[in-house]
């Protein structure tokens, strides 16, 4: 194990899949000779060269189609979105191409690729570079979605990714970027995609977070011990789809109770569905109705206080914790 | 309705400039006058020049490849025609696109490939699918939605793919596989192959923004890329002249620096020696190549399309240029075939499309356990 950030992990996960499979290659705006725009792909292009570690021009739709392309023939393409607002002009790629290439093509052409960069808010960037798509991609079948928040899930679950024979939708966060954890070295440490974990254990609230909001819903729940003595179970479930609903099933059949802490827009989110998956499967178990935490639904502002008022906070999440154990 | 703008005469000086083919780019004439006009002598005109030309190319392909160009031209026209025909009494559903008039197309540029060579297409893709070596039998039973189809009866009449005859589809997004296949070529250069890729798309496609990303990235890294510009004047019931504020799209194509060429669509032998250059700079210089094939299609758009955008008449010119008739009677002109000869090829492909037929009747509706097959790998 050693310490190191999610950066260095993501970039430690790359590297170790580029030197294991001829077949992987990283393409996107500035992952190359600017060694990243966030810094993930730091050194790969010196070490590396040019087959493997492509710059692109600012081209996203285009280059996502090459990656599609390449990955019918038989390539296993990387492509990084600087910022997942940007994968919006690729979503016809990513959407009716990747996608569905495999059903159309009668299960023949499979397409190994994964598409990956930071999602959701950053610091004061305003409304079109804050935007949480989770949901949007979780909505089509052919796509996995992948939302790690620890360093050592993100080099876990990068490596499956790109492992895996199909389109990934990998989302990252720019704000957790430099957190730190531990990370197991080994070269085929992987974590299977589709396996959510229990980053606390408790027996009174669960709280489904992912992403930025796990380590908000560790503390909210550090908070809930100590002033409250109400001992709170986090779940990541890591991927979005395939969702580990059982095992947030399990976790709400034993506390009774839940709360959704996303950072992504109400309306159809992704805290929707499992709101309506628990309601399917665990209805009867449930002792107050199910209480979810999203962004606002506005535009993200920039000014520094309507984006604090916006999205999920410690604060936020221990007031609905508060709410379903009726303190 | 708009009268329906053609160019004649653009397809007929340009075609001259094909002649010679080393050029590195075409250079483009002054815009010229789009006219409204319809004038038959025009087309007869026309007819005349390309079996001149073809006089001439017929030399430089074995005879042999010469009927089985024919008969593919043919194959592709009877099966096009029985598809129409079954579309009316409900046996294919929704959307039909099909080729007739366009035959030349497919056949004069894939009849150059090697089998490991790629292509991809967009959804008018019945005819480049049995070009590619699919079989008849496969592609009518994916018409018909049925287990037997090339795709499990999961894709119909746009998606047509085959990895085995690398074929890679059929798409249904204007332009989308114009980036797809610029990534194929990107993994044929990736992985050291010499294998080109022919990427097909109609003229409507060039007004999309893909076209422009992959012209670009293709010159940028020198990919193996034959980019087939299919111009049949329309996209759906718009004609060319309503949507693009340039007509050569061969122009645009030196806009990032990628080779081009004009060539008449209605000439087979014309679009196979464009085409053979083409692969040449793809496969000897890793360069890609944009072709603008000028063509027209007979039917609609899709089989549900009225067609009130164009006149009978212009239809009626066009079919004077036939690629088919065209061919038939440089084939006969040169003693390559006999008129008894071209009986037997068409009797060959109608006994094709009949089998076809009859194996799409026969094969069963898909389980219904492939609802859920090959969502995920």
């Amino acid at each position: 194990m050693a310490e190191m950030t999610i950066r260095d992990a993501l970039n430690q996960a790359l590297r170790e899949e580029i030197i294991r499979d001829e077949n992987v290659f990283i393409m996107g705006e500035e992952v190359a000779e600017y060694d990243g725009a966030y810094k993930v792909t730091r050194g790969l292009w010196k070490e590396f060269g040019d087959k493997r570690v492509v710059d692109t021009p600012i081209t996203e739709l285009g280059f996502a189609a090459v990656g599609v392309g390449a990955a019918m023939a038989g390539l296993r393409p990387v492509i990084e979105f600087m910022t997942f607002n940007f994968s919006i002009l690729a979503a016809d790629q990513i959407i009716n191409h990747a996608a569905k290439m495999l059903y159309m093509s009668g299960g023949q052409f499979k397409v190994p690729i994964v598409f990956r960069g930071p999602n959701g808010s950053a610091y004061q960037v305003s409304s079109q570079h804050s935007q949480a798509l989770e949901a949007f991609y979780a909505n089509f079948p052919g796509l996995k979605v992948v939302m790690p928040s620890t360093p050592a899930d993100a080099k876990g679950l990068l490596k499956s990714s790109i492992r895996d024979d199909n389109p990934v939708v990998f989302l990252e966060q720019e704000r957790m970027y430099g957190l730190k954890g531990e990370v197991p070295e080994d070269e085929d440490f992987l974590i299977p995609l589709g396996v959510a974990d229990v980053k606390r254990e408790g027996t009174d609230c669960t709280i489904v977070a992912r992403s930025m909001t796990v380590p908000l819903a560790m503390q909210a729940a550090e908070q809930m011990q100590g002033e409250f003595d109400v001992s709170v179970e986090v779940i990541d479930p890591r991927t979005i789809k395939p969702l580990d609903i059982e095992t947030i099933v399990k976790s709400v059949k034993k506390t009774n109770r839940l709360v959704i802490a996303e950072e992504s827009h109400a309306f159809a989110s992704v805290g929707a569905e499992i709101s309506y998956q628990v309601m399917e499967k665990a209805f009867d178990y449930l002792d107050a109705p199910i209480k979810r935490i999203s962004t606002a639904e506005a535009p993200m502002p920039y000014a520094k206080n309507l984006e604090e008022l916006a999205l999920p906070d410690v604060p936020k999440i221990v007031a609905a914790v508060k709410e379903v154990c009726y303190l | 309705m708009p009268k329906t703008a053609t160019r004649q005469k653009t397809t007929t000086k340009t075609n001259k400039s094909l002649s010679n083919g080393n050029n590195k780019f075409v250079k483009q004439k002054p815009e010229e006058k789009i006219t409204d006009k319809v004038d038959p002598k025009v087309s007869q005109n026309e007819h005349k020049e390309r079996k001149k030309s073809q006089k001439g190319l017929i030399k430089n392909v074995e005879p042999e490849l010469l009927k089985e160009m024919l008969y593919q031209m043919v194959l592709g026209r009877i099966f096009e025609q029985k598809c129409a025909e079954v579309y009316r009494i409900g046996k294919i559903g929704g959307f039909c696109h099909l080729y007739i008039g366009q035959e030349a197309v497919a056949i004069g540029s894939m009849m150059t490939l090697r089998e490991d060579d790629l292509v991809i297409t967009a959804y008018r893709d019945h005819v480049q699918a049995m070009v590619k070596g699919i079989p008849p039998e496969a592609v009518m039973a994916e018409l018909y939605g049925r287990e037997g189809g090339v795709v499990k009866g999961k894709g119909g009449s746009m998606h047509m793919f085959s990895q085995e005859h690398n074929f890679y589809g059929g798409h249904g997004i204007v332009g989308g596989q114009i980036g797809v296949g610029t990534g194929m070529a990107f993994a044929q250069k990736y992985k050291e192959t010499d294998n080109v890729t022919l990427c097909f798309f109609g003229e409507a496609a060039v007004n999309q923004g893909i076209f422009h990303e992959s012209l670009n990235m293709a010159q940028l890294w020198k990919l193996p890329c034959i980019y087939i510009c299919e111009n049949n004047k329309y996209g759906m019931g718009t004609s060319q002249a309503r949507a693009m504020s340039i007509s050569s799209i061969a122009q645009k194509a030196e806009g990032y620096g990628v080779a081009s060429e004009f060539v008449d669509g209605m000439d087979v032998l014309a679009v196979r020696a464009a085409t053979e250059r083409a692969i040449k700079r793809a496969r000897e210089k890793s360069l890609p190549t944009l072709l603008e094939i000028r063509c027209y299609r007979f039917m609609g758009h899709s089989m549900s399309d009225p067609g009130k955008y164009r006149s009978t008449d212009e239809i009626k010119q066009y079919q004077l240029r036939d690629p088919i008739f065209l061919f038939k009677e440089s084939l006969l002109d040169a003693k390559v075939i006999t008129d008894k000869d071209y009986e037997e090829i068409e009797n060959r492909a109608k006994e094709a499309v009949e089998k076809a037929l009859k194996f799409a009747e026969e094969s069963p509706l898909p389980d219904e356990k492939e609802l859920f097959t090959d969502v995920y790998a």
